[in-house]
């Protein structure tokens, strides 16, 4: 058996006892929160005595918690993620109706920030102390530091208000009839904005670990032993110095992906990007219980499946990893 | 002297002119409506039921007010604020036991089937009073409709029932829905609420989750030449600062139900092309409530309750809260409401002096920190201006020696601690006055009310002189003699305070110049827009 496949099958296993975790304590959390998913509707209805009865038994919320966890978990077994209960339609549709926009603007936005902030660290890495490497990691750090949400809106106000070079908001634009090539050029337009502002704040994360990597291998012997070689400081810096830095790098793309799925919370709000970050938001306030634990469930699956997918190329990358697992 | 000569064709030339400009203005408001184009605007929510008929609520008229219409809807200056739709006339009988309504003639469904009195029917008996959040109360002693021809409804009612009270509730309890989509299956699960067909000048389009809903123009309806617009385009913007910015940048050209923050008018007012309407809400008033909970015994005396009127600087609240955008209260009826209205009613100045003497009087004596007692106070989340007030409310009670901990839920946390648990002392609430007492008004101050029911009163207070006077105007069908009643309840309402009136207020709405007929009835935002047009 290759490595590769006795690497899945750990981790699908490990991966089966995550997932309901994750899914009874989110139960649990929101069954703690005061107030349920009729209290939540009545807001913007009012409604009498009878009304609300009427509501609680139809939702099935007159149920014990203990049943409905069960009856939950006994569909889940069937692959089914029950009905929402705010859009009154199979929660699956609901989800997979959201879920491209959001795998589109967090792949974008990691290409983005991955991407440039390896670059650019190898930019800055390569002169390690130079004013640009101290202008960059510099930058790169403000940028860390400022909340998505503002770095949205003044994007929006630039862009699109001010210079109205790029669309406000959305995924495409509304109710166009586009097809084809047309389509796709008029969401990747919509995208320009939201994928910047999400990948422009985990940019520095990936500069600064590059520049770092790339620190510690100019130290190495092998370093010394290109440069004794005689070769070009341009094929030092990226044959040798910047490859070696590339690994960690890889590791942080999986563990990002789980937090890159919390900012697209924000900047889905933001962007009026109708995704799955702004669907839990909605989740919650309207307290749909087997809506979030819907979306928490794909969200984690994604998760899982990413960070997978690195341990794999990891093994291709670097043939020290899974080498002892292999025997295992 | 040739050139102070005055000839009569150099006369008739400058008066010529001078017609021509006091003339100019008029023209242009004559310009009869364009038809055509697509009418954009922003929607923060997107309503899980879009049937009117079931749910009787502004989030749910917005949209589609525009697709199912009401019997009558609210006028400026129709007879008892009243404009005919579905209905052209309406009686009530010396009895109160019937009401008999004329209906228009020539209305077809969004599919092509006749519009007819068995409709009206249907819509009242098996969706109005048992299913409808506000008709099952207001239709409560419906008893049947009979319909002795295509065209006329009579309804009647098992206990007199006041007319006044139904024709108050025609516009927003009324929505019309076809008989035959609705009487296959179980009305709740039927597929026409979520993609309604109504007789209303736009069609259902299409609706995309968190995106938009397209509403087509209904080239089918009743009203001659109308309507104008080819389409209504809702954009779902979730954020509160996206409305303001999607106008600027000209990507919508409407923003009703203050979806621009108020805080955002005065600069969005000064942007060219944009305008800020504050008509067109009058039927939608919002009335700022400060909720008491009579089971403290504190709150339970009267001269305590006067107190906290007494510290509260109502008009500094409608200047620092609402930025101007409010009046001031006097007590559960607004000013602006035409039929029950009045202000001879006991009056509470803001003087902080007094209210520590009525404080000091009931014996709540300030203790060494400066503290008389503490109680725990809890803003509605679902404005901003609640919230405001909250905070305003907290720093009033600190000058008269009342410690206010302050405590923040969202809205499905607020709505069951304050009207399920009853875990409050204060709660700042915003009710909604919808054209008469009995619909949604009383409730806040009768007992005898279930736990559970919001906006309702849930603070323990009873009365019974306050019960009797609500049973009362209930059932009194003379018009003068329940608007009077009504009268007394706000006088007796203001005098013993079971809640605390401070503002009222309602929504405002942003628009490009090209935006023509706006604000034209008392719920403009809510109405069919069917004479809405955009120009050039």
């Amino acid at each position: 058996m290759t490595r590769a496949l006795i690497l899945l099958r750990r981790r699908l296993v490990g991966s089966v006892f995550v997932l309901l975790i994750v899914v009874i304590g989110t139960f649990l959390l929101l069954e703690a929160a005061p107030g349920d998913a009729v209290d939540a509707y009545i807001v913007s209805t009012g409604g009498d005595a009878g009304m609300i009865e009427l509501l609680r038994h139809r939702w099935g919320l007159d149920q014990s918690e203990l049943t409905r966890l069960a009856n939950y978990l006994w569909a889940l077994l069937h692959l089914d993620l029950g009905q929402s209960v705010t859009f009154s339609r199979p929660i699956r549709d609901v989800i997979l109706e959201r879920l491209p926009n959001t795998l589109l603007l967090m792949v974008s936005a990691t290409a983005l920030s991955f991407g440039l902030g390896s670059a650019l660290g190898i930019y800055a890495g390569a002169r390690p102390g130079s004013a640009r490497d101290r202008f960059l990691s510099i930058g790169s750090l403000a940028l860390y530091a400022v909340p998505g949400f503002w770095l949205g809106l003044v994007l929006i106000v630039i862009f699109a208000v001010d210079l109205r070079w790029l669309p406000i908001g959305g995924i495409e634009t509304l109710a166009s009839d586009k097809t084809g090539l047309d389509r796709a050029a008029d969401i990747a337009i919509h995208l320009i904005l939201p994928v910047a502002a999400l990948g422009f704040i985990y940019l520095a994360l990936y500069l600064r670990m590059m520049r770092a990597g790339m620190a510690e291998a100019w130290r190495q012997d092998f370093v010394l032993a290109a440069r004794a070689r005689g070769l070009s400081r341009r094929r030092v810096v990226l044959a040798h110095v910047a490859r070696n830095a590339l690994l960690p790098l890889i590791t942080m793309l999986g563990l990002q992906s789980a937090q890159m799925l919390g900012g697209s919370v924000v900047i889905e709000s933001v962007f009026s990007v109708p995704g799955l970050g702004r669907l839990a938001q909605e989740a919650v306030a309207a307290r749909d219980t087997p809506l979030l634990l819907g979306i928490i469930l794909t969200s984690a699956v994604l998760v899982v499946v990413i960070n997978l997918l690195v341990d794999i190329a990891y093994a291709f990358l670097d043939p020290r990893v899974g080498a002892g697992e292999a025997g295992a | 002297m040739p050139g102070f000569t005055i000839s009569r064709r150099k006369m008739l030339a400058g008066s010529a002119m001078l017609l021509a400009s006091t003339a100019m203005p008029a023209l242009g408001w004559a310009q009869a409506p364009k038809k055509g184009g697509r009418l954009v605007l922003a929607a923060d929510s997107e309503p899980r039921n879009l049937n009117p008929a079931i749910v009787a609520s502004n989030g749910v008229f917005f949209i589609s007010s525009k697709i199912v219409e009401t019997l009558a809807e609210a006028s400026f200056d129709g007879k008892d604020g009243l404009a005919p739709r579905l209905a052209l006339s309406w009686e009530g009988a010396a009895d109160g036991l019937s009401a008999t309504f004329k209906l228009r003639d020539g209305v077809k469904w969004h599919d092509g089937k006749p519009f007819t009195s068995a409709d009206v029917a249907f819509s009242a008996l098996q969706i109005w009073k048992p299913l409808q959040n506000l008709g099952r109360t207001v239709f409560k002693d419906l008893a049947s409709v009979e319909t002795p021809d295509d065209l006329t409804a009579v309804f009647k009612f098992a206990k007199p029932t006041p007319f006044q009270l139904i024709r108050n509730a025609l516009p927003a309890l009324s929505s019309v829905v076809p008989k035959h989509v609705y009487e296959v299956g179980k009305i709740e699960d039927n597929p026409a609420n979520t993609a309604p067909i109504g007789t209303g000048p736009f069609k259902f389009g299409e609706y995309k989750a968190g995106q938009y809903y397209r509403l087509t123009r209904n080239t089918d309806y009743w009203g001659k030449d109308e309507p104008y617009l080819d389409e209504i385009i809702y954009q779902v913007l979730p954020d509160r600062t996206s409305a303001a910015s999607a106008l600027e940048a000209e990507e919508i050209q409407l923003a009703a139900f203050s979806a621009v923050p108020l805080a955002d008018l005065d600069r969005i007012s000064k942007v060219p092309g944009l305008k800020v309407i504050t008509k067109g809400y009058e039927g939608l008033t919002y009335q700022l409530v400060v909720e008491i909970n009579h089971r403290r015994k504190e709150l339970a005396d009267v001269k305590v309750r006067q107190a906290i009127a007494h510290a509260i600087d109502k008009d500094f609240v409608v200047k620092t809260v609402f930025l101007g955008y409010a009046a001031t209260a006097t007590g559960p009826v607004p000013k602006n409401d035409p039929q029950f209205y009045t202000g001879d009613v006991p009056t509470y100045a803001f003087d902080v002096a007094k209210a520590n003497a009525l404080l000091d009087e009931a014996g709540y004596k300030k203790g060494a920190d400066g503290n008389r007692f503490s109680l725990k106070l809890l803003p509605a989340p679902y404005f901003n201006e609640t919230k405001q007030f909250g905070d305003y409310l907290r720093q009033a009670l600190a000058a008269i020696g009342i410690d206010a901990q302050l405590v923040n839920n969202d809205s499905a946390a607020h709505i069951k601690a304050v009207y399920t648990d009853h875990a409050f002392d204060l709660a700042v609430g915003p009710p909604v006055f919808r054209g008469d007492p009995a619909i949604s008004t009383t409730i806040l101050v009768q007992s005898g009310i279930p736990d559970g029911v919001p906006f309702s009163n849930q603070g323990g207070y009873k009365n019974d002189a306050l019960d009797a006077l609500i049973a009362k105007a209930s059932e009194t069908l003379d018009t003068t003699a329940r608007t009077d009643l009504y009268k007394e309840f706000q006088k007796e309402v203001a005098a013993d305070l079971p809640l605390i009136n401070v503002a009222e207020w309602s929504f405002i709405s942003v628009a490009r110049d090209t935006v023509g007929n706006i604000a034209n009835n008392p719920r403009w935002a809510v109405s069919n827009w069917a004479d809405t047009y955009l120009a050039g």
